[in-house]
Protein backbone atom coordinates (compact mmCIF):
# COMPACT_ATOMS: atom_id res chain seq x y z
CA UNK A 1 0.00 0.00 0.00
CA UNK A 2 2.91 2.64 1.21
CA UNK A 3 6.04 1.51 -0.36
CA UNK A 4 9.63 3.19 0.17
CA UNK A 5 12.76 2.19 -2.05
CA UNK A 6 16.23 3.37 -0.39
CA UNK A 7 14.28 6.47 0.63
CA UNK A 8 16.28 9.53 1.94
CA UNK A 9 15.22 12.57 3.56
CA UNK A 10 16.75 16.35 4.64
CA UNK A 11 14.77 19.17 5.61
CA UNK A 12 18.08 21.05 4.27
CA UNK A 13 20.62 20.14 6.61
CA UNK A 14 21.97 16.70 6.66
CA UNK A 15 20.30 13.90 6.06
CA UNK A 16 17.66 13.13 9.00
CA UNK A 17 16.78 9.83 7.48
CA UNK A 18 18.77 7.59 4.77
CA UNK A 19 18.23 4.59 2.46
CA UNK A 20 14.97 3.66 4.60
CA UNK A 21 13.20 0.38 2.66
CA UNK A 22 9.79 -0.68 4.10
CA UNK A 23 6.62 -2.15 2.70
CA UNK A 24 3.39 -1.31 4.45
CA UNK A 25 1.57 -4.76 3.86
CA UNK A 26 -2.32 -4.69 3.96
CA UNK A 27 -4.11 -5.51 7.63
CA UNK A 28 -0.58 -5.03 9.16
CA UNK A 29 -0.24 -2.99 12.76
CA UNK A 30 2.83 -1.93 12.90
CA UNK A 31 4.77 0.58 15.53
CA UNK A 32 7.09 3.32 14.85
CA UNK A 33 9.26 4.37 17.40
CA UNK A 34 12.66 6.00 18.53
CA UNK A 35 13.71 9.01 20.18
CA UNK A 36 12.31 12.13 20.04
CA UNK A 37 13.97 14.11 17.05
CA UNK A 38 14.49 10.65 15.17
CA UNK A 39 12.05 11.54 12.50
CA UNK A 40 8.80 9.83 13.21
CA UNK A 41 6.75 12.70 12.64
CA UNK A 42 9.11 13.35 9.10
CA UNK A 43 8.56 9.32 8.38
CA UNK A 44 4.94 9.56 8.38
CA UNK A 45 5.19 12.81 6.48
CA UNK A 46 5.96 10.75 4.09
CA UNK A 47 3.56 8.26 4.04
CA UNK A 48 1.04 10.78 3.29
CA UNK A 49 2.42 12.91 0.65
CA UNK A 50 3.21 16.00 2.59
CA UNK A 51 6.53 15.48 2.22
CA UNK A 52 8.21 14.34 -0.84
CA UNK A 53 11.44 12.19 -0.50
CA UNK A 54 14.58 14.22 -1.19
CA UNK A 55 16.34 10.60 -2.38
CA UNK A 56 14.95 7.05 -3.29
CA UNK A 57 11.14 6.46 -4.24
CA UNK A 58 7.72 6.16 -2.79
CA UNK A 59 4.96 4.39 -4.07
CA UNK A 60 1.23 5.25 -2.47
CA UNK A 61 -1.13 2.79 -3.65
CA UNK A 62 0.89 1.90 -6.41
CA UNK A 63 1.96 5.79 -7.77
CA UNK A 64 4.92 7.24 -7.57
CA UNK A 65 4.40 9.75 -5.37
CA UNK A 66 6.62 12.56 -7.21
CA UNK A 67 3.83 12.30 -10.35
CA UNK A 68 0.65 12.79 -7.78
CA UNK A 69 -0.69 16.53 -8.52
CA UNK A 70 -2.06 18.60 -6.70
CA UNK A 71 -5.44 17.10 -7.00
CA UNK A 72 -3.69 13.74 -6.81
CA UNK A 73 -2.71 14.29 -3.43
CA UNK A 74 -6.05 15.25 -2.16
CA UNK A 75 -7.09 12.13 -3.50
CA UNK A 76 -4.85 10.15 -1.48
CA UNK A 77 -5.58 11.65 1.36
CA UNK A 78 -8.85 10.62 1.45
CA UNK A 79 -7.07 6.96 1.43
CA UNK A 80 -5.02 7.72 4.27
CA UNK A 81 -6.85 8.34 7.60
CA UNK A 82 -4.07 10.18 9.54
CA UNK A 83 -4.36 11.40 13.34
CA UNK A 84 -2.11 14.45 13.72
CA UNK A 85 0.49 15.01 16.49
CA UNK A 86 -1.35 18.35 17.08
CA UNK A 87 -4.42 17.30 15.95
CA UNK A 88 -4.80 20.42 13.52
CA UNK A 89 -8.46 21.18 14.21
CA UNK A 90 -10.68 24.24 12.97
CA UNK A 91 -11.32 25.94 15.91
CA UNK A 92 -14.81 27.84 14.34
CA UNK A 93 -16.48 24.39 13.71
CA UNK A 94 -17.98 21.89 16.71
CA UNK A 95 -16.34 18.49 17.25
CA UNK A 96 -18.60 17.06 15.01
CA UNK A 97 -18.48 19.09 12.67
CA UNK A 98 -14.56 18.85 12.47
CA UNK A 99 -15.20 15.11 12.97
CA UNK A 100 -16.90 15.15 9.17
CA UNK A 101 -14.57 17.88 7.70
CA UNK A 102 -12.80 14.76 5.54
CA UNK A 103 -16.50 14.07 4.42
CA UNK A 104 -17.60 17.65 3.55
CA UNK A 105 -14.39 18.76 2.28
CA UNK A 106 -15.18 15.77 -0.74
CA UNK A 107 -18.40 16.89 -1.43
CA UNK A 108 -20.12 14.11 0.68
CA UNK A 109 -22.97 14.84 3.34
CA UNK A 110 -22.01 13.07 6.66
CA UNK A 111 -25.19 10.83 7.33
CA UNK A 112 -26.07 11.85 11.12
CA UNK A 113 -26.86 8.48 11.99
CA UNK A 114 -23.00 7.46 11.07
CA UNK A 115 -21.68 10.68 12.45
CA UNK A 116 -23.61 10.05 15.67
CA UNK A 117 -22.23 5.97 15.65
CA UNK A 118 -19.00 7.64 14.98
CA UNK A 119 -18.48 9.61 18.03
CA UNK A 120 -20.61 6.65 20.36
CA UNK A 121 -17.52 4.52 18.90
CA UNK A 122 -14.83 7.26 20.42
CA UNK A 123 -16.82 7.86 23.50
CA UNK A 124 -17.88 11.61 22.77
CA UNK A 125 -21.46 11.80 21.75
CA UNK A 126 -22.13 14.22 24.36
CA UNK A 127 -19.31 16.50 23.27
CA UNK A 128 -20.46 16.99 19.53
CA UNK A 129 -21.29 20.59 19.81
CA UNK A 130 -17.99 21.75 21.67
CA UNK A 131 -15.73 24.00 19.97
CA UNK A 132 -12.27 22.09 19.69
CA UNK A 133 -10.29 24.83 22.35
CA UNK A 134 -13.12 23.65 24.83
CA UNK A 135 -11.81 19.77 24.84
CA UNK A 136 -9.38 17.91 26.94
CA UNK A 137 -6.23 16.45 25.35
CA UNK A 138 -7.94 12.91 25.55
CA UNK A 139 -10.63 14.01 23.60
CA UNK A 140 -9.17 15.96 21.48
CA UNK A 141 -6.92 12.93 20.20
CA UNK A 142 -10.44 10.81 19.97
CA UNK A 143 -11.90 13.43 17.58
CA UNK A 144 -8.91 13.13 15.74
CA UNK A 145 -8.99 9.66 15.71
CA UNK A 146 -12.76 9.74 14.76
CA UNK A 147 -12.19 12.07 11.96
CA UNK A 148 -9.10 9.75 10.66
CA UNK A 149 -11.21 6.81 9.98
CA UNK A 150 -14.50 9.12 9.16
CA UNK A 151 -14.18 8.28 5.21
CA UNK A 152 -13.53 4.59 5.53
CA UNK A 153 -9.85 4.76 4.60
CA UNK A 154 -7.50 1.65 3.93
CA UNK A 155 -4.94 2.80 6.09
CA UNK A 156 -4.44 4.85 9.64
CA UNK A 157 -1.17 6.85 10.39
CA UNK A 158 -1.47 8.19 13.87
CA UNK A 159 1.23 10.15 15.08
CA UNK A 160 1.67 10.42 18.79
CA UNK A 161 -1.94 9.42 19.80
CA UNK A 162 -1.26 8.90 23.01
CA UNK A 163 1.21 11.59 23.08
CA UNK A 164 0.26 13.74 26.51
CA UNK A 165 -2.67 11.47 27.65
CA UNK A 166 -2.76 9.14 30.98
CA UNK A 167 -2.41 5.74 30.75
CA UNK A 168 -6.17 4.85 31.19
CA UNK A 169 -7.26 6.92 28.35
CA UNK A 170 -4.22 5.38 26.25
CA UNK A 171 -5.64 2.21 26.55
CA UNK A 172 -8.89 2.86 25.50
CA UNK A 173 -6.94 4.86 21.97
CA UNK A 174 -5.39 1.85 21.67
CA UNK A 175 -8.49 -0.45 22.08
CA UNK A 176 -10.40 1.68 19.41
CA UNK A 177 -6.84 1.53 16.87
CA UNK A 178 -6.69 -2.17 17.54
CA UNK A 179 -10.32 -2.38 16.69
CA UNK A 180 -9.91 -0.29 13.34
CA UNK A 181 -6.93 -3.25 12.40
CA UNK A 182 -9.31 -5.98 13.14
CA UNK A 183 -11.68 -4.18 10.98
CA UNK A 184 -9.27 -4.94 8.03
CA UNK A 185 -7.54 -1.42 8.30
CA UNK A 186 -3.77 -1.13 8.09
CA UNK A 187 -2.63 0.69 11.05
CA UNK A 188 0.77 2.48 11.72
CA UNK A 189 1.20 4.53 15.44
CA UNK A 190 4.30 6.62 16.10
CA UNK A 191 4.90 6.51 19.73
CA UNK A 192 7.60 6.72 22.09
CA UNK A 193 6.04 4.76 24.69
CA UNK A 194 6.88 1.67 25.12
CA UNK A 195 4.31 0.37 27.31
CA UNK A 196 1.60 0.90 25.06
CA UNK A 197 3.66 -0.96 22.44
CA UNK A 198 4.17 -3.89 25.47
CA UNK A 199 0.34 -3.91 26.24
CA UNK A 200 -0.09 -3.90 22.30
CA UNK A 201 1.74 -6.84 21.27
CA UNK A 202 -0.37 -8.64 24.02
CA UNK A 203 -3.32 -7.90 21.90
CA UNK A 204 -2.51 -7.54 18.48
CA UNK A 205 0.45 -9.06 16.05
CA UNK A 206 2.12 -5.59 16.09
CA UNK A 207 5.12 -5.14 14.29
CA UNK A 208 7.43 -2.37 15.66
CA UNK A 209 9.98 -0.27 13.66
CA UNK A 210 12.40 1.74 15.00
CA UNK A 211 14.31 4.88 14.31
CA UNK A 212 18.14 4.44 14.64
CA UNK A 213 21.14 6.77 13.31
CA UNK A 214 18.84 7.90 10.55
CA UNK A 215 17.96 4.49 9.59
CA UNK A 216 14.65 2.42 10.00
CA UNK A 217 15.35 -1.21 11.95
CA UNK A 218 13.15 -3.74 12.42
CA UNK A 219 12.93 -4.08 16.54
CA UNK A 220 13.53 -7.35 17.96
CA UNK A 221 11.85 -8.90 20.85
CA UNK A 222 13.42 -7.02 23.03
CA UNK A 223 10.50 -4.80 23.70
CA UNK B 1 -20.06 31.36 -16.76
CA UNK B 2 -21.14 28.19 -15.52
CA UNK B 3 -18.63 28.58 -12.92
CA UNK B 4 -19.45 32.00 -12.31
CA UNK B 5 -23.55 31.26 -12.06
CA UNK B 6 -21.92 28.33 -9.65
CA UNK B 7 -20.46 30.62 -7.16
CA UNK B 8 -23.47 32.71 -6.96
CA UNK B 9 -25.87 29.98 -6.13
CA UNK B 10 -28.05 31.30 -2.90
CA UNK B 11 -28.20 29.55 0.10
CA UNK B 12 -24.66 28.62 2.30
CA UNK B 13 -22.49 26.18 1.22
CA UNK B 14 -20.39 23.44 2.81
CA UNK B 15 -16.98 25.56 1.70
CA UNK B 16 -18.75 28.62 3.21
CA UNK B 17 -18.89 27.15 6.52
CA UNK B 18 -15.61 25.72 6.39
CA UNK B 19 -13.76 28.92 6.18
CA UNK B 20 -13.82 31.15 9.06
CA UNK B 21 -15.66 34.30 8.77
CA UNK B 22 -13.38 37.61 7.45
CA UNK B 23 -15.40 40.32 8.75
CA UNK B 24 -12.63 43.24 8.13
CA UNK B 25 -11.67 42.64 4.76
CA UNK B 26 -14.87 41.11 3.41
CA UNK B 27 -16.23 44.90 4.36
CA UNK B 28 -13.87 46.62 3.09
CA UNK B 29 -14.67 44.47 -0.28
CA UNK B 30 -18.22 45.88 -0.15
CA UNK B 31 -17.71 49.15 0.79
CA UNK B 32 -14.84 49.94 -2.34
CA UNK B 33 -17.20 48.49 -4.81
CA UNK B 34 -20.02 50.38 -3.57
CA UNK B 35 -18.08 53.68 -4.12
CA UNK B 36 -16.68 52.82 -7.34
CA UNK B 37 -19.84 51.32 -8.46
CA UNK B 38 -21.15 55.18 -7.34
CA UNK B 39 -18.56 56.80 -9.27
CA UNK B 40 -19.51 54.22 -12.65
CA UNK B 41 -23.02 55.31 -12.50
CA UNK B 42 -21.17 58.80 -13.18
CA UNK B 43 -18.64 58.29 -15.68
CA UNK B 44 -21.31 56.80 -17.40
CA UNK B 45 -23.05 59.07 -17.62
CA UNK B 46 -21.07 61.46 -18.50
CA UNK B 47 -19.92 59.42 -21.48
CA UNK B 48 -23.65 58.87 -22.63
CA UNK B 49 -24.36 62.40 -22.03
CA UNK B 50 -21.09 63.19 -24.41
CA UNK B 51 -21.90 60.46 -27.13
CA UNK B 52 -25.62 62.81 -26.84
CA UNK B 53 -24.07 66.09 -27.25
CA UNK B 54 -21.57 64.99 -29.88
CA UNK B 55 -24.42 63.34 -32.46
CA UNK B 56 -26.05 66.46 -32.16
CA UNK B 57 -23.38 68.45 -32.87
CA UNK B 58 -22.29 66.80 -35.43
CA UNK B 59 -26.32 66.26 -36.78
CA UNK B 60 -26.39 69.87 -36.75
CA UNK B 61 -23.00 70.56 -38.42
CA UNK B 62 -23.95 68.48 -41.27
CA UNK B 63 -26.97 69.50 -41.95
CA UNK B 64 -27.57 73.45 -41.43
CA UNK B 65 -25.65 76.21 -42.91
CA UNK B 66 -25.89 79.94 -43.47
CA UNK B 67 -25.07 82.13 -46.54
CA UNK B 68 -25.05 85.77 -45.40
CA UNK B 69 -25.68 88.57 -48.43
CA UNK B 70 -24.56 91.68 -48.09
CA UNK B 71 -24.75 93.80 -51.35
CA UNK B 72 -26.04 97.14 -52.62
CA UNK B 73 -29.83 97.38 -52.51
CA UNK B 74 -29.90 97.47 -56.57
CA UNK B 75 -27.97 94.57 -56.62
CA UNK B 76 -29.72 92.46 -53.59
CA UNK B 77 -32.41 90.84 -56.02
CA UNK B 78 -30.31 89.71 -58.51
CA UNK B 79 -27.65 88.26 -55.84
CA UNK B 80 -29.99 86.47 -53.77
CA UNK B 81 -31.47 84.57 -57.31
CA UNK B 82 -27.98 83.86 -58.20
CA UNK B 83 -27.22 82.60 -54.79
CA UNK B 84 -30.26 80.46 -54.68
CA UNK B 85 -29.60 79.25 -58.38
CA UNK B 86 -26.05 78.06 -57.03
CA UNK B 87 -27.71 75.89 -54.37
CA UNK B 88 -30.27 74.26 -56.65
CA UNK B 89 -27.67 73.06 -58.72
CA UNK B 90 -25.30 71.91 -56.29
CA UNK B 91 -25.05 68.29 -55.41
CA UNK B 92 -25.97 67.37 -51.80
CA UNK B 93 -28.14 70.44 -51.08
CA UNK B 94 -31.30 69.18 -50.12
CA UNK B 95 -33.14 72.66 -48.92
CA UNK B 96 -32.22 75.94 -49.41
CA UNK B 97 -34.65 79.30 -48.01
CA UNK B 98 -34.25 82.12 -48.07
CA UNK B 99 -34.64 83.81 -44.32
CA UNK B 100 -38.05 86.31 -44.53
CA UNK B 101 -37.48 90.05 -42.76
CA UNK B 102 -39.98 88.17 -39.82
CA UNK B 103 -37.83 85.52 -39.34
CA UNK B 104 -34.62 87.76 -39.17
CA UNK B 105 -36.33 89.75 -36.66
CA UNK B 106 -37.68 87.20 -34.29
CA UNK B 107 -33.75 85.86 -34.58
CA UNK B 108 -33.05 89.64 -32.98
CA UNK B 109 -35.47 90.44 -31.06
CA UNK B 110 -33.78 88.54 -27.88
CA UNK B 111 -31.29 91.33 -28.40
CA UNK B 112 -32.88 94.56 -29.39
CA UNK B 113 -36.26 94.03 -28.58
CA UNK B 114 -39.56 93.24 -30.76
CA UNK B 115 -39.51 97.43 -32.11
CA UNK B 116 -36.61 97.24 -34.24
CA UNK B 117 -37.29 99.01 -37.68
CA UNK B 118 -35.71 95.49 -39.53
CA UNK B 119 -36.18 96.96 -42.74
CA UNK B 120 -34.45 100.49 -42.19
CA UNK B 121 -30.89 98.39 -41.10
CA UNK B 122 -28.23 97.60 -43.50
CA UNK B 123 -29.28 94.12 -42.35
CA UNK B 124 -27.33 90.88 -44.82
CA UNK B 125 -29.98 88.48 -46.50
CA UNK B 126 -29.93 85.14 -44.92
CA UNK B 127 -30.62 82.26 -46.99
CA UNK B 128 -30.38 78.80 -45.12
CA UNK B 129 -28.90 75.61 -46.78
CA UNK B 130 -30.03 72.21 -45.53
CA UNK B 131 -28.61 68.93 -46.72
CA UNK B 132 -25.42 66.88 -46.36
CA UNK B 133 -22.48 65.30 -48.08
CA UNK B 134 -22.03 68.88 -50.29
CA UNK B 135 -18.41 69.77 -50.71
CA UNK B 136 -18.19 73.35 -48.45
CA UNK B 137 -15.39 74.18 -50.61
CA UNK B 138 -16.59 73.92 -53.96
CA UNK B 139 -19.96 75.97 -52.70
CA UNK B 140 -17.76 78.92 -51.41
CA UNK B 141 -15.66 78.92 -54.62
CA UNK B 142 -18.68 79.04 -57.17
CA UNK B 143 -20.64 81.97 -54.61
CA UNK B 144 -17.68 84.03 -55.17
CA UNK B 145 -17.98 83.81 -58.67
CA UNK B 146 -21.70 84.18 -59.14
CA UNK B 147 -22.93 86.42 -55.72
CA UNK B 148 -19.45 88.16 -54.89
CA UNK B 149 -21.31 89.48 -51.82
CA UNK B 150 -22.26 85.92 -50.60
CA UNK B 151 -20.23 84.69 -47.92
CA UNK B 152 -20.95 80.91 -46.86
CA UNK B 153 -20.56 79.76 -43.15
CA UNK B 154 -21.20 76.04 -42.15
CA UNK B 155 -20.89 76.79 -38.79
CA UNK B 156 -17.79 74.61 -38.43
CA UNK B 157 -15.26 77.19 -37.04
CA UNK B 158 -16.82 76.95 -33.60
CA UNK B 159 -19.23 73.81 -33.42
CA UNK B 160 -15.90 71.56 -34.81
CA UNK B 161 -14.13 72.37 -31.57
CA UNK B 162 -16.47 71.29 -29.20
CA UNK B 163 -17.55 68.60 -31.33
CA UNK B 164 -14.13 66.83 -30.78
CA UNK B 165 -14.54 67.81 -27.19
CA UNK B 166 -18.17 66.02 -26.56
CA UNK B 167 -16.13 63.18 -28.52
CA UNK B 168 -12.70 63.39 -25.90
CA UNK B 169 -15.51 63.70 -22.94
CA UNK B 170 -16.99 60.38 -24.27
CA UNK B 171 -13.80 58.57 -24.57
CA UNK B 172 -12.53 60.03 -21.18
CA UNK B 173 -16.00 58.35 -19.69
CA UNK B 174 -15.16 55.02 -20.70
CA UNK B 175 -11.74 55.34 -19.81
CA UNK B 176 -12.74 56.09 -16.19
CA UNK B 177 -15.27 53.08 -16.47
CA UNK B 178 -12.45 50.64 -17.41
CA UNK B 179 -10.16 52.46 -14.80
CA UNK B 180 -12.85 51.65 -12.05
CA UNK B 181 -13.02 48.33 -13.16
CA UNK B 182 -9.22 47.43 -12.93
CA UNK B 183 -9.13 49.44 -9.45
CA UNK B 184 -12.27 47.25 -8.34
CA UNK B 185 -10.00 44.11 -9.73
CA UNK B 186 -6.92 45.28 -7.49
CA UNK B 187 -8.46 45.93 -4.43
CA UNK B 188 -10.50 42.70 -4.24
CA UNK B 189 -7.27 40.65 -5.26
CA UNK B 190 -5.44 42.56 -2.34
CA UNK B 191 -8.00 41.85 0.27
CA UNK B 192 -8.59 38.19 -1.47
CA UNK B 193 -4.69 37.92 -0.80
CA UNK B 194 -4.83 38.64 2.96
CA UNK B 195 -7.88 36.85 3.73
CA UNK B 196 -6.34 33.89 2.08
CA UNK B 197 -2.79 34.18 3.73
CA UNK B 198 -4.89 35.26 7.08
CA UNK B 199 -6.30 31.99 6.85
CA UNK B 200 -2.91 30.09 5.84
CA UNK B 201 -3.68 27.52 8.74
CA UNK B 202 -7.11 26.30 8.20
CA UNK B 203 -5.82 25.89 4.35
CA UNK B 204 -3.12 23.48 5.75
CA UNK B 205 -5.77 21.58 7.96
CA UNK B 206 -8.45 21.64 4.89
CA UNK B 207 -5.33 20.22 2.28
CA UNK B 208 -4.45 17.64 4.82
CA UNK B 209 -8.11 15.93 5.30
CA UNK B 210 -7.99 15.77 1.54
CA UNK B 211 -9.50 18.99 0.06
CA UNK B 212 -8.78 20.05 -3.36
CA UNK B 213 -7.34 23.53 -4.39
CA UNK B 214 -10.81 24.52 -6.36
CA UNK B 215 -12.79 23.28 -2.99
CA UNK B 216 -10.82 25.55 -0.95
CA UNK B 217 -10.52 28.50 -3.49
CA UNK B 218 -14.17 28.34 -4.46
CA UNK B 219 -15.19 29.72 -0.33
CA UNK B 220 -13.14 32.85 -1.11
CA UNK B 221 -14.29 33.40 -4.75
CA UNK B 222 -17.54 32.78 -3.49
CA UNK B 223 -17.61 34.99 -0.90
CA UNK B 224 -15.58 38.00 -2.59
CA UNK B 225 -17.78 38.09 -5.66
CA UNK B 226 -20.91 38.07 -3.31
CA UNK B 227 -19.52 41.34 -1.70
CA UNK B 228 -18.42 42.99 -5.21
CA UNK B 229 -21.76 42.29 -6.28
CA UNK B 230 -24.31 43.80 -2.97
CA UNK B 231 -21.41 45.94 -2.95
CA UNK B 232 -21.57 47.58 -6.34
CA UNK B 233 -25.41 47.02 -6.12
CA UNK B 234 -25.49 49.50 -2.67
CA UNK B 235 -23.51 51.84 -5.23
CA UNK B 236 -25.09 51.49 -8.16
CA UNK B 237 -28.36 52.06 -6.88
CA UNK B 238 -27.27 55.30 -4.84
CA UNK B 239 -25.68 56.49 -7.78
CA UNK B 240 -28.60 56.30 -9.93
CA UNK B 241 -31.03 57.60 -7.51
CA UNK B 242 -28.41 61.19 -7.48
CA UNK B 243 -29.01 61.44 -11.18
CA UNK B 244 -32.53 60.59 -11.14
CA UNK B 245 -32.83 63.64 -8.41
CA UNK B 246 -30.47 65.96 -10.55
CA UNK B 247 -32.98 68.86 -10.78
CA UNK B 248 -34.68 68.61 -14.32
CA UNK B 249 -34.06 71.26 -17.15
CA UNK B 250 -34.45 71.73 -20.74
CA UNK B 251 -31.78 70.01 -22.77
CA UNK B 252 -30.87 73.64 -23.92
CA UNK B 253 -30.09 74.03 -20.22
CA UNK B 254 -26.76 72.76 -21.58
CA UNK B 255 -23.93 70.05 -20.68
CA UNK B 256 -24.63 69.94 -17.06
CA UNK B 257 -28.19 69.53 -17.28
CA UNK B 258 -28.28 67.25 -19.77
CA UNK B 259 -25.93 64.40 -17.96
CA UNK B 260 -29.13 62.37 -17.21
CA UNK B 261 -30.04 58.70 -18.77
CA UNK B 262 -32.52 58.79 -21.16
CA UNK B 263 -35.23 56.25 -21.84
CA UNK B 264 -33.52 52.89 -22.32
CA UNK B 265 -30.40 54.29 -20.90
CA UNK B 266 -31.14 53.79 -17.60
CA UNK B 267 -30.69 49.91 -18.31
CA UNK B 268 -26.84 50.73 -18.74
CA UNK B 269 -26.03 51.13 -15.11
CA UNK B 270 -27.95 48.19 -14.13
CA UNK B 271 -24.78 46.31 -15.98
CA UNK B 272 -22.28 47.67 -13.10
CA UNK B 273 -23.16 45.20 -10.20
CA UNK B 274 -22.93 42.34 -12.53
CA UNK B 275 -20.05 43.33 -14.25
CA UNK B 276 -18.31 43.93 -10.90
CA UNK B 277 -18.87 40.40 -9.75
CA UNK B 278 -17.35 39.36 -13.08
CA UNK B 279 -14.57 41.34 -12.12
CA UNK B 280 -14.77 40.09 -8.06
CA UNK B 281 -14.77 36.37 -9.51
CA UNK B 282 -11.96 36.54 -11.61
CA UNK B 283 -9.60 38.72 -9.59
CA UNK B 284 -10.18 36.13 -6.72
CA UNK B 285 -10.21 33.02 -8.27
CA UNK B 286 -6.63 34.27 -9.69
CA UNK B 287 -5.19 35.25 -6.31
CA UNK B 288 -6.61 31.95 -4.91
CA UNK B 289 -5.05 29.37 -7.53
CA UNK B 290 -1.38 32.02 -6.65
CA UNK B 291 -2.30 31.65 -3.08
CA UNK B 292 -2.71 28.03 -2.95
CA UNK B 293 -0.08 27.16 -4.96
CA UNK B 294 2.34 29.25 -2.77
CA UNK B 295 0.85 27.58 0.57
CA UNK B 296 2.05 23.98 0.61
N1 LIG C 1 9.88 21.75 8.81
C1 LIG C 1 11.08 21.47 9.34
N2 LIG C 1 12.16 22.15 8.95
C2 LIG C 1 13.37 21.87 9.44
N3 LIG C 1 13.60 20.91 10.34
C3 LIG C 1 12.56 20.18 10.77
C4 LIG C 1 11.24 20.42 10.29
N4 LIG C 1 10.41 19.55 10.87
C5 LIG C 1 11.18 18.79 11.70
N5 LIG C 1 12.45 19.18 11.63
C6 LIG C 1 13.56 18.56 12.36
O1 LIG C 1 13.68 17.22 11.99
C7 LIG C 1 13.97 16.41 13.11
C8 LIG C 1 12.94 15.30 13.22
O2 LIG C 1 11.69 15.82 13.51
P1 LIG C 1 10.42 14.90 13.65
O3 LIG C 1 10.23 14.15 12.38
O4 LIG C 1 9.29 15.74 14.09
O5 LIG C 1 10.89 13.90 14.80
P2 LIG C 1 10.00 13.07 15.84
O6 LIG C 1 8.59 13.08 15.36
O7 LIG C 1 10.63 11.71 15.84
O8 LIG C 1 10.17 13.72 17.15
C9 LIG C 1 13.97 17.32 14.31
O9 LIG C 1 15.32 17.61 14.64
C10 LIG C 1 13.27 18.54 13.84
O10 LIG C 1 13.82 19.67 14.47
MG1 LIG D 1 6.88 13.76 16.10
Amino acid sequence: MIDLQNVAYSYGGGELLSDISFKLAPGSFHFLTGPSGSGKTTFLKLCYAELLPTGGNIHIFDRDVRSLSRDDVATVRRRIGVVHQDCAFLDHLSLAENVALPLMVAGMDPHPDDLHDLLGWVGLRSHAGALPPQLSGGERQRAALARAVIMSPDVVLADEPTGNLDWEMSMRLLTLLIELNRMGKTVLIATHDLNLIRSAKAQVAARVLRIQNRRLQLAGADL
Amino acid sequence: MKRLLHVLQLGETPADRIVPPSGYTARLTTFTAAAMAFLAVFALAMSLAAGRLADRWETALAQSATIRLAAPEDQLGAQTAAVLEVLRTTPGVTHSRVIPPEEQRALLEPWFGPDLPVETLPLPQLVEVVGDRYDPEGLRLRLAAEAPGAIFDDHTRWRRPLVSAAHRLRLLGATSILLIAGAVAAMITLAAGAALSANAQVIRVLRLVGARDAFIGQAFVRRFTLRALAGAAMGTAAGMLGIFILPAADEAGGFLTGLGFQGWHWLWPLLIPPLAAAVGFVATRAAAARALRELK
